[in-house]
């Protein structure tokens, strides 16, 4: 049912953006971008059952720029979405609601994603 | 007064009949992939860029084809759970929702069925090794 003329919340385009918001609507992307991600997690999967042949190809398709690309998104969305979905588990448990607490933990699912993947790529490329 | 069956009441299921279902099957499909696509993660690291000889080795053994599926299928279950509720909250044409919704619940399990014969048959089907 479309009830336009109703009044939004919140209204985008007057919102200021606040940390809390902007990594509140990271979650969902990162996870939207995630479950499209599985793509390739499939295809590299079914690429190795079929054969040496598929799965050479595929390693061709991954190890391209393109594809290290998407694979690097993919890794830091994981690990954005990891580290922030552990943040929302503790407030479903009803701990760090507070304001303070909440900046603070915030911070920590800004840092641990770009670290952790940039660590995954050092380890992978050495 | 509340015009509900004590039986109902005490069920808690309420109007759509799942109750918190839903809310908690995503929590604890959460809980599973966190040790789970951690290991994910540091495993694939090992096999990454290896040649399909050793990466069909590592499928295969039955730890990792467990754990394998496992991830896979807390992964498509959380998925489903979660864009479920995206289209929900975005999509308000009744029509457009209920498509997209269809489409999207068949297409992750599709997936997670591709990705989990993928792995039974490294493990057990002879895939060609």
């Amino acid at each position: 049912m479309v009830t336009d003329k109703r009044p939004l919340s919140p209204h985008l385009q007057i919102y200021k953006p606040q940390l809390t918001s902007v990594l509140s609507i990271t979650h969902r992307a990162t996870g939207v971008a995630l479950a499209i991600g599985t793509l390739l997690l499939v295809y590299w999967l079914v690429s190795a059952a079929a054969g040496e042949e598929a799965y050479h190809h595929a390693q061709i398709v991954l190890g391209s720029m393109l594809g290290q690309f998407f694979l690097f998104l993919w890794t830091w969305a994981l690990f954005y979405h990891l580290s922030n979905g552990i943040r929302h588990l503790f407030w479903d448990a009803g701990y760090g609601f507070d304001l303070e607490t909440a900046y603070r933990s915030g911070r920590w699912v800004i840092w641990t994603p770009v670290i952790l993947t940039m660590l995954v790529w050092i380890v992978v490329a050495g | 007064m509340s015009l509900r069956t004590p039986l109902s009441r005490a069920r808690g299921l309420g109007s759509a009949k799942e109750g918190t279902h839903h809310w908690w099957m995503q929590r604890v499909t959460a809980v599973a992939l966190i040790p789970l696509s951690l290991w994910f993660v540091i495993t694939l690291m090992t096999v990454v860029g290896e040649e399909h000889a050793k990466v069909v080795a590592w499928i295969a053994h039955p730890f990792n084809a467990v754990l394998l599926i496992a991830f896979l299928f807390a992964t498509f279950y959380h998925a489903s759970l979660g864009l479920q509720v995206v289209i929900e909250d975005y999509l308000h044409e009744e029509a457009t929702k209920i498509g997209l919704l269809l489409f999207m619940k068949f297409a992750m399990v599709l997936l997670g069925a591709f990705a989990i014969l993928a792995v039974l048959r490294i493990a057990i089907g002879g895939a060609h090794v």
